[in-house]
Parts: structure tokens; C-alpha cells; sequence
């Protein structure tokens, strides 16, 4: 438990990426089995239990800490583990901390009843960082800065191999991925996975520079719709069907309607969208479906999901993914018209027969409500990663509105020094009152290592206020915003939310008054971000 | 043991800060008073400007650093016990454990005992005398860390954490925040202890206060000026204000690795908010179990809360079966810590 601790204590406070996988290589590289499967576990967020913690810590602190002073403490910090984890009296004859496997071993066979005097124990024989180590671990929630993929990322340091060949076997194995460790560490082989629908990593595209299309041989590519939607791998093996995000997230849970009516065995690539009646409903709609755990009966009818297919990876026990392009589209065509699978059909292909053609073809894709065209060469395996010279996505041409530069808020990282995370707003007019400024959006990104730093003083030079990190700052800067879409949103003060906003150029030249109104923004809406409200 | 009413008589809040009728002066005033006497040279409790000043000789050397020679009408040194009169109430000062010079301040007027303490921790520090417990009917208490989550870890388990971040990242500078008067000096002496013989590398801000504590006997070792450093201080050790951690300045180190040595690093949240990489569980404050434990030692009936979370505190107090009141003081920085 001591070095899981230690492990999460450090993550937490640990802003680098490099850093990040250093402290997790280490750990996996010292700890014992089977304690480190199950910190894997804990990371990639693959725990076999779930217990109501809330209720229990709140009985357990009930006994040691007077009510009001407990309620003072959890409004201060803000977390109940870890306010348990501080206020927790030191024992006066300490128990014997933990180890990691014990824990999970108890907790699986533990009633409802025990577990509350399982983790009274536990906490008795650990320190401060121990306890909320164990607590996290408990409730499943890390909350230290660490996605799946990273934890992954590390892992594959033991072998020195790509994560991806981590990727390729990881939903057929379960934890404490005692086979997963030793195939790593070169004592055992490659855990055998067939027959059970695992994720393969996706191979991606690279956007199409003005280089590029020059030098294009049309006939090479397939082209087709770049949909507004989300990319997703559908897998299936045995008796499962499985949905899994473009980063190997298992989504199946919030998706029944598409993994429970049908069975096959294979792994197929595709845009999940939200379709009624043969219509693909805009992004929003789709955006009520993500980022959920379960789903209502209620949304699965205002929100009906669908695959829109491109690719077949792997079908019956073929892998497909050495085979050309124009191959596996093939098999995927007439894979799809022997099954005929519910909530699925085939992106078709787009027919161009010149560059001309084809531009003409791009010019119309936002009015056409799609996010562009992708080019994908007909001679090209599957490959995972982003492979150069295979795929190119062309998206729709952004938007651009000048905004007004109202707030600053120090980066992160190598960039905590400098004022980098920008909120911009737009000039809005109340009748007979005096302009001001509403926020609509933040920006990160789209200035290089010079312009942060003429920009860091600038905002320096033109504070108005401070508040911690953040500082207000007087109108006039100009920045040139470049965004993908606009949204109407009840979440913003504004109404409006931009997706993919970022500096195009900053303005140094044109004063603020001349920066653009709202009702410029709130003219570009397509669809509307709003909350589901769940029955 | 009296009952309260009667300690309002001579002695109670007002808008400047604690007066004492008895003896016609206020204890770490806030706005400039005829009479004040100083608990200590933190820049919440000594203010310049007063007529007459009583404190510590240590005090009275800081605040001439840090407020200059004249900060005072007229500057008295008192040493730690011995008695001076002051209208109708004997005033001694008490070490307070706080920082160099630090002290409690008794007052004793017809009997009764109320003893200010200023801020004030209990545990060992090798840059000032210890704190005292003194009998008291009344005491006067601070409450920055009065909440049970905040329990000090030992220093020098906080020493060992900084030292092994150090040795495993050679190519950065530890560039820790520290407040400039106490934890700057204290943390230097812990580093000390624990065999850190180095030159430990100070922001100018430091300096001076850095001087005053050696010309007064505390050995530091060897310290230096970033200003003086011909490299980027890779694998070194710096101190800075915690104001200069994210500051332009920190552009000059080497990829640095933040830390800061505050009793707020106990809570996660508030390491984040600064964006602090090595927390550092270091405070000049009393933390929950010191607060608790010193109120039930003075033994006094009656419980004045000055600043801090005193709320907890004054709930704390009352089931121990005392009273506790809140004087919600105005001007004291309880961040600064
Ligand atoms: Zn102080
Ligand atoms: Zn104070």
C-alpha cells in the first residue's frame, strides 16, 4: 500500500506527462504481483468493485469526529475521502498496513455489512497519504491526472514495445493482468486473445497540407464524408459485441441498442452519429449520448444512435488489416449486405474525377453539415497510430470573428510562468447602454514560443484585477478567433459556445471598439447545446 | 477562576486591535496607537507608526530591518520573564514558539491573568526558544489551522521528501516558497539537520532577514544570492516568496520544481491552486492537535479566538466545556503562512 501511495501522491502534484510515466514505470517495474495488476487496474479504471462510500465514511467518522466539526472540515477541503483521510485520528496502537491484493481479496467477499469494519481496520494502519490512497483506490475515482492510455504508455516501457501492442490484447485480459506482466517482463508469451472482441488501435489521418494537394494523384485515393459525428470501433467475439472509443474506452454500456441486438465476429471502424429517420441529427444531438455511464429508456428514444461504417479490421477469424484498402472495403460491403446489421449502414464513397471536381465538392461541406472530406489511399494497410502519406482528412474551412481579450489565467506545466489560457469575449449592446463585453470562449493554443511571450506582457502591462491565477485585463487586445462551429448553450453566459476555438492571429493593430458583435457569432449557430433533463 | 464579565473591564477588543484599559495600551494593533506592545515581527502584528513599543530585543531588531530604525516614537526591549508595570497591569513576555522572538504576552491586573498569545506552535523549531505554557484565566488564542484535518506531518519527514525529489532530479532546480521572516530560516536549519551542506540559494527578497538571524547567532551555513549564480542552479536548492514562484523571475532556473512549505500544503486543493508540485507540510502555526491540547493546558475558563478558522475553534472549546468567543480581529494575514 505504502508505495501505491506514494505512487498516487506523487501523480497527483506531478504536472508532466514524461514525469507522469516515469513514476508509474518505476512503480510497475518494483511492485510486487499481484498489487501492481491491481494499481493497473485502479489506473486504467478497471476494478471489479464498487462500494457505497459515502455512507460508510460518513458512519465510520461518525464515531471520532463531533458532527459540526466534520461538516466545517469537508466544506473546507472539498472532498470527503480525503477529508476522512486527514481527520482521521492517528490510532494509538497502530494496525498492519494493508497490501493492495488484500484489500480487493476482501472486499469481493465481504457482505454489505463488513465492509465498513474491513476499512475502519485499514485505515487504522496507514498515515495520511495511505488512508487517501486507499480511499481513492476504494471508490474507483483517482482523480491524479492519469488517462488509461497513459497508464499504458508506461506499462509498455517494461518491454520497451509500442502501447499499441498493449492496446491490441488489453480488453481480453482482466485484472490483476498477472499473464499481461509476465508476458512484459519476457517470462511468458503473448496472452492469447483470440475469440474475445478486443480494441485495435485506430489508424488516423493527417490533416491535408496545401503541399499535399498539389502534389495528389486523385486516382490513388478513395475519398469520402468526413461526418460530424464520433469515430468508433465495433467489435465482436463469442457471445459479446462491444462499442469502444477512439481511445479503447469500453462505451457499450451507454450504447445497448447498438451491442445488444446482433452477433458476429470481427472488428469494424465507423462514425457513431445520433440518426432519425435516415438523418443524421447535428453534433449536439450526439453530445446528449456521450460521456455517460448508463442511459434512460427516455434519451435511447430522443436519441437514437448509429454506426455509419468505413472500414473492416478483422472479420470471422481474418485479420484484414494487411490487405489494401480497396480490399477491406470490399469485404466490409458484402460483410454488410449478408448481415444486414440494425443501426448500421455503409459510408459510401464520394465520386470525384478532378482536382476541380473535388474542391468544389470540399466549398460545399459546411453548408452540407459535414466536417469535411477524408482522402484515403486504396493501397494502404490498416495501420495503427498516424502514419504519413496513407490518410488525410480536409475539414471544413474554420470560422474566424475577432474577439476582445478580457481574462488571462497562467498555463500549466513548462508554461506556469506565463499567462497562456485566454478568454475572449465579443462586444454586445444593450439598447441605450453602453457596449460590453461577454465572454464566449478560451483559447490555448494557435501562438507560438515569441507571440506567448509578447502576449504574457501585454497582459502583464494591462491588468485591471488579480484573482489567484487569473487576471482581468483592460480591453483592447484583438484576437482573431478561429472555431469549427457555433452552439447555442445554456451553460454560457453568452448563450453561444464555439467547438475548437483557437488564435488565428493576434490583432496588435486594430482597436477593441472595432472588434465584432454577438449577434455576428449568434448568426453562425448550427443546432443547440442543451442538457437532457433525465426523468 | 473568575467569571468573564469581569475581564471586559480592562481588557477587550476594539476596532484597533486588543486594548488593555488596565495599562492603557493595545497588543499588535492595527492602525498606529500611543502604546503597543509587539507579540512578534511578522508584518500583521508589527506595524509602524506607534508611539511607544514594547517587545522582544529580537523583535525590536526585526522590525528595524523591516520597518526601518525609526519605525517607533520610541523602541523598549523587554527580555522572555521579567515584569514591568504599566499603569494598574504587570506585562511579561513569554516565548511563544512561533518565530525568532516571538512571545505571549500575560498581562496581570487584580488577580486576574490573561495571557495574548500571538501565533504560536508547540513543536521544536532550532531558530527559536520554545513556547511556554503560562497559567492563564484568560487566553487569547490564534486559529489559523483550526480545523482537525490540519495535523502537521513531522519536519522531518517533510526534509526527507524535498531531499529525495532533489537527488532524483539533477537536471532541475528545487525551487522552494517560503515566507521570508521564520520559515524561510527554519527550513534552512532543518535542511541542516538533515545533512544538506550545500550553498542553499536565496531570492534578494530573503537576504536581509537571512543577515539579521546570523548577526544574531543562528548559523545558516553557507547561503548565496540567485542574483550572483553564473548557471541555472540545476540540482541546487532556492528559496523564494511564495509571491515569486510562478513570477518571471523563476525563468532563469533550471526547469525548476515548484514546492512550498506552508500548513496549507496539508489540503490538496490548496497545493493545486498555486500549482505546486512539492508540498511541503511546514508551518509556524499551531496545527489542530497543538490548539486543542495548549487551551486545555492554560487552563483557562474563558477562550478568545483572534483570527483564523474560528468557528471550529470556538465550537471545539465549547465541548470542552469552556467559553469561547470570537473577536474576528481585523488586519491579521492568515495566508501569509
Ligand atoms: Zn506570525
Ligand atoms: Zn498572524
Amino acid at each position: 500500500m505504502k508505495a501505491f501511495a506514494q505512487l498516487l501522491d506523487r501523480l497527483s502534484y506531478t504536472p508532466g506527462r514524461n514525469a507522469k510515466l516515469a513514476l508509474m514505470t518505476r512503480y510497475f517495474q518494483t511492485a510486487p504481483d499481484p498489487d501492481r495488476g491491481w494499481a493497473l487496474a485502479a489506473l486504467t479504471g478497471t476494478l471489479p468493485f464498487k462500494a457505497p462510500m459515502r455512507r460508510i465514511l460518513l458512519e465510520l467518522m461518525e464515531k471520532r469526529l463531533d458532527a459540526v466539526l466534520y461538516r466545517l472540515s469537508r466544506d473546507y477541503v472539498g472532498d470527503t475521502a480525503e477529508t476522512v483521510a486527514l481527520a482521521w485520528p492517528e490510532p494509538l496502537h497502530p494496525a498492519e498496513p494493508p497490501r493492495l491484493a488484500d484489500v480487493v481479496t476482501a472486499l469481493r467477499t465481504a457482505s454489505k455489512a463488513e465492509i465498513a469494519g474491513l476499512i475502519e481496520t485499514w485505515l487504522d494502519g496507514l498515515d495520511a497519504t495511505g488512508r487517501w490512497a486507499l480511499l481513492k483506490f476504494i471508490t474507483g475515482a483517482l482523480r491524479v491526472g492519469v488517462s488509461a492510455r497513459l497508464a499504458k504508455t508506461a506499462l509498455a516501457a517494461l518491454r520497451d514495445c509500442d502501447p499499441d501492442e498493449i492496446e491490441e490484447i488489453w480488453h481480453g485480459l482482466s485484472p490483476p493482468y498477472g499473464a499481461l506482466f509476465g508476458w512484459l517482463e519476457g517470462c511468458a508469451p503473448r496472452p492469447d486473445v483470440t475469440g474475445s472482441p478486443v480494441f485495435r488501435p485506430l489508424m488516423l489521418a493527417h490533416p491535408l497540407e496545401e503541399a499535399d494537394f498539389a502534389g495528389l494523384d486523385l486516382d490513388a485515393f478513395a475519398v469520402e464524408w468526413k461526418w460530424d459525428g464520433v469515430r468508433v470501433q465495433i467489435a465482436g467475439g463469442g457471445d459479446h459485441v462491444r462499442l469502444y472509443s477512439r481511445t479503447g474506452d469500453d462505451i457499450s454500456a451507454a450504447f445497448p441498442e447498438l451491442v445488444a441486438p446482433f452477433r458476429f465476429e470481427g472488428v469494424l471502424d465507423g462514425e457513431l452519429l445520433v440518426m432519425r429517420d435516415g438523418v443524421v441529427a447535428p453534433f449536439n444531438d450526439l453530445q446528449q449520448r456521450l460521456n455517460r455511464k448508463t442511459v434512460t429508456r427516455r434519451t435511447l428514444e430522443q436519441f437514437p444512435a448509429h454506426v455509419r461504417l468505413y472500414d473492416s479490421l478483422v472479420l470471422g477469424d481474418a485479420d484484414l488489416r494487411a490487405l489494401p484498402f480497396a480490399e477491406r472495403r470490399l469485404m466490409l460491403e458484402r460483410w454488410y449486405s449478408d448481415m444486414q446489421p440494425p443501426r448500421m449502414d455503409l459510408s459510401e464513397l464520394v465520386v470525384c474525377n478532378s482536382m476541380d471536381d473535388l474542391a468544389e465538392i470540399w466549398r460545399k461541406t459546411r453548408a452540407a453539415e459535414m466536417e469535411g472530406l477524408m482522402l484515403k489511399r486504396r493501397s494502404s494497410p490498416y495501420l495503427a497510430g498516424r502514419p504519413k502519406g496513407h490518410w488525410y482528412k480536409w475539414k471544413r474551412e474554420a470560422l474566424t470573428i475577432d474577439c476582445v481579450l478580457m481574462y488571462a489565467q497562467r498555463g500549466s506545466g513548462k508554461r506556469s510562468s506565463y499567462y497562456s489560457d485566454l478568454t475572449f469575449g465579443l462586444w454586445r449592446e444593450p439598447t441605450g447602454g453602453t457596449p460590453e463585453l461577454v465572454p464566449v470562449g478560451k483559447a490555448y493554443s494557435g501562438f507560438n514560443d515569441a507571440e506567448l511571450i509578447e502576449l504574457d506582457r501585454w497582459i502583464r502591462q494591462n491588468t485591471v484585477e488579480t484573482f489567484g491565477p487569473v487576471r482581468s485585463v483592460s480591453a483592447g487586445l484583438v484576437l482573431e478567433i478561429a472555431f469549427d462551429a457555433a452552439q447555442r448553450s445554456s451553460r454560457h453566459k453568452s448563450g453561444v459556445a464555439m467547438r475548437f476555438p483557437r488564435v488565428h492571429r493576434i490583432r496588435w493593430d486594430k482597436p477593441a471598439h472595432e472588434a465584432d458583435r454577438l449577434p455576428t457569432l449568434e448568426k453562425v449557430i448550427t443546432g443547440v447545446d442543451q442538457p437532457v433533463i433525465e426523468p | 477562576m473568575t467569571n468573564s464579565a469581569k475581564f471586559d473591564t480592562w481588557i477587550y477588543p476594539t476596532k484597533r486591535g486588543l486594548y488593555c484599559a488596565a495599562g492603557d495600551f493595545y497588543i499588535d494593533p492595527s492602525q498606529p496607537v500611543e502604546r503597543a506592545v509587539i507579540t512578534h515581527g511578522h508584518s500583521d502584528h508589527a506595524r509602524a507608526g506607534h508611539g511607544r513599543v514594547l517587545a522582544t530585543p529580537e523583535t525590536i531588531a526585526i522590525m528595524q530591518i523591516r520597518l526601518g530604525k525609526t519605525c517607533a516614537g520610541a523602541l523598549q526591549s523587554q527580555g522572555y520573564g521579567s515584569v514591568l508595570q504599566i499603569g494598574d497591569a504587570d506585562v511579561s513576555l513569554h516565548p511563544a514558539g512561533h518565530i525568532l522572538g516571538s512571545a505571549q504576552i500575560l498581562v496581570r491586573h487584580r488577580g486576574q491573568r490573561a495571557v495574548v498569545s500571538g501565533d504560536y506552535k508547540r513543536r521544536f523549531d532550532p531558530t527559536c526558544a520554545p513556547f511556554e505554557p503560562v497559567p492563564a484565566d484568560l487566553f487569547v488564542t490564534e486559529a489559523t489551522f483550526g480545523l482537525p484535518v490540519f495535523r502537521h506531518e513531522p519536519d522531518a519527514s517533510e526534509t526527507a521528501k524535498l531531499l529525495e525529489v532533489q537527488r532524483a532530479s539533477p537536471g532541475r532546480t528545487i525551487l522552494i516558497g517560503v515566507y521570508g521572516l521564520g520559515k524561510c530560516q527554519r527550513l534552512i536549519l532543518l535542511l541542516r539537520q538533515a545533512g544538506y551542506d550545500r550553498p542553499i540559494w536565496l531570492h534578494g527578497a530573503l537576504v536581509a532577514m537571512c543577515d539579521l538571524y546570523q548577526t544574531l547567532g543562528i548559523d545558516l551555513g553557507p547561503l548565496a544570492p540567485v542574483a550572483a549564480a553564473t548557471s541555472t542552479l540545476a540540482g541546487e536548492i532556492v528559496l523564494c516568496p511564495p509571491s515569486a514562484l510562478a513570477d518571471r523571475w523563476s525563468r532563469r532556473l533550471a526547469d525548476p520544481v515548484t514546492g512550498f512549505a506552508s500548513g496549507w500544503m496539508r489540503v490538496r486543493a490548496r497545493a493545486r491552486q498555486r500549482g505546486v508540485e512539492l508540498p511541503l507540510v511546514i508551518s509556524d502555526h499551531a496545527d489542530w492537535p497543538e490548539l486543542v491540547t495548549t487551551i486545555a493546558e492554560t487552563a483557562a475558563e474563558e477562550i478568545w479566538v483572534t483570527h483564523g478558522r474560528e468557528d471550529a475553534l470556538v465550537h471545539q472549546i465549547g465541548l470542552m466545556g469552556r467559553r469561547g468567543r470570537a473577536l474576528a480581529m481585523v488586519g491579521r494575514d492568515e495566508e501569509a503562512e
